[in-house]
């Protein structure tokens, strides 16, 4: 049986297929049998951003109307072993996606993976419905910025009350805070809303902040997870997010301003 | 603190504004999402009622469903202006 991991946020923008990439790659990496599965039908772009665009033949809708079968489907990730990706289709038909459909695949891949990383479109319609129903756990990715904090608590509310475990009387799906494009030195001027504002209004559990950070462009022009660029600061900050989602304890990291020059002291800021 | 850091202080800071915002936002939104779903569109339609008679706030009507045994109870709380009335 997979652990399904929902990555999710209603508004859009806010990073979820950038972690969606970054979580699966690291989850495989740690030895885990995992599948990133787009449900952003209409506008896929997981492919793009684990860099497989041009390996795509079938995708997930064509499985659920049986044109495929699932090891037609899936994609081998070429870095690391054990890493699965089954892309969206560009299908503008936002109906593709039935719940039996949906069901069926999920349950299949859940015996031949240990994850399954539901890439959830923004919004809180079908897609992002269908991509959070069968969670076992939630990633909700956020900004530290007023919009995308009350998309947040709204997800965090259907989550509660119209997932699959909600509806079934089962344990609640296990809620996650990824606070991402986090900027150090525009919280400390008071700009930006600081983590422990955005953990007090939210209330769940942290699994950790990203930083904003150039090299999340860099490696999506390459086709690479970012988590694989491991020098970099937005790399390291979700190898320790993969890592305590693992259930190992990392001190986070990148919350701090860069202390400046003397220059920067006096005019900076 | 430096001299730009200073005179910035003076002003309220944003980030302070906008976390005062959403908690309230929020607070108000968790209230009605417990219960049915019809909730969100009869506090609108409160309010819309209410502001035929009186010019009240956005956030003047909380509505909260509680549970006491086998009843469910809905609080209504409207408020209202100091100087009420059209
Ligand atoms: N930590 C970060 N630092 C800098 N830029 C980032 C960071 N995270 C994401 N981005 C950028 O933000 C943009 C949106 O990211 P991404 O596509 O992952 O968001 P999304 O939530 O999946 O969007 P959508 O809702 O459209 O699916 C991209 O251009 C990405 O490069
Ligand atoms: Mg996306």
């Amino acid at each position: 049986m997979a652990k399904i991991v929902v990555v999710t946020s209603g508004k859009g923008g806010v990073g979820k297929t950038t972690t969606s990439a970054a979580l699966a790659t690291g989850l495989a990496k740690a030895g885990h049998r995992t599948v990133v599965v787009d449900f952003d039908v209409g506008l896929r772009n997981l492919d793009l951003i684990m860099g497989c665009e041009r390996r795509v033949v079938y995708d997930f809708v064509n499985v659920i109307n049986q044109e495929a079968t699932l090891n037609q489907a899936l994609i081998k990730d070429k870095r690391v072993s054990d890493l699965y990706i089954l892309a969206a289709s560009q299908t503008r038909d936002k109906d593709a996606l039935t719940d039996e459909g949906v069901e069926r695949v999920l349950g299949d891949l859940s015996k031949e993976f240990d994850f399954i990383v539901c890439d959830s479109p923004a919004g809180i319609e079908r897609g992002a419905l269908m991509a959070m129903y069968h969670a076992d756990a939630a990633i909700v990715v956020t900004n530290p910025e007023v919009s995308s904090v009350r998309d947040s608590d709204r997800v965090l509310g259907i989550l509660s009350s119209k997932s699959k475990r909600a509806e079934q009387g089962m344990e609640p799906v296990h809620e996650h805070l990824l606070l991402t494009r986090y900027s150090p030195e525009r919280v400390q001027q008071g700009e930006m809303l600081g983590l422990d504002d955005v953990r007090e209004i939210l209330g769940i559990d942290l699994l950790g902040v990203i930083p904003e950070s150039k090299a999340v462009l860099n490696a999506s022009n390459a086709g690479v997870p970012v988590i694989l660029e491991e020098g970099t600061d937005a790399g390291q900050a979700y190898q320790d997010a993969v890592a305590r989602f693992l259930g190992e304890e990392r001190p986070h990291r990148f919350l701090e301003a860069q202390k400046k020059g003397l220059f920067g002291r006096l005019f900076g800021s | 603190m430096n001299l730009l850091g200073y005179f910035r202080s003076q002003r309220k800071q944003t980030a302070q504004v906008a976390k005062e915002r959403l908690q309230i936002l929020v607070a108000r939104e968790r209230a009605t999402r417990s219960g049915p779903d019809y909730l969100p569109a009869l506090q609108e339609e409160l309010l819309e009622v209410i502001r035929k008679y009186v010019e009240v706030d956005q956030d003047a009507v909380h509505i909260q469903l509680d549970k006491e045994g086998d009843y469910d109870i809905l609080e209504l709380n409207i408020t209202l202006p100091e100087h009420g009335g059209k």
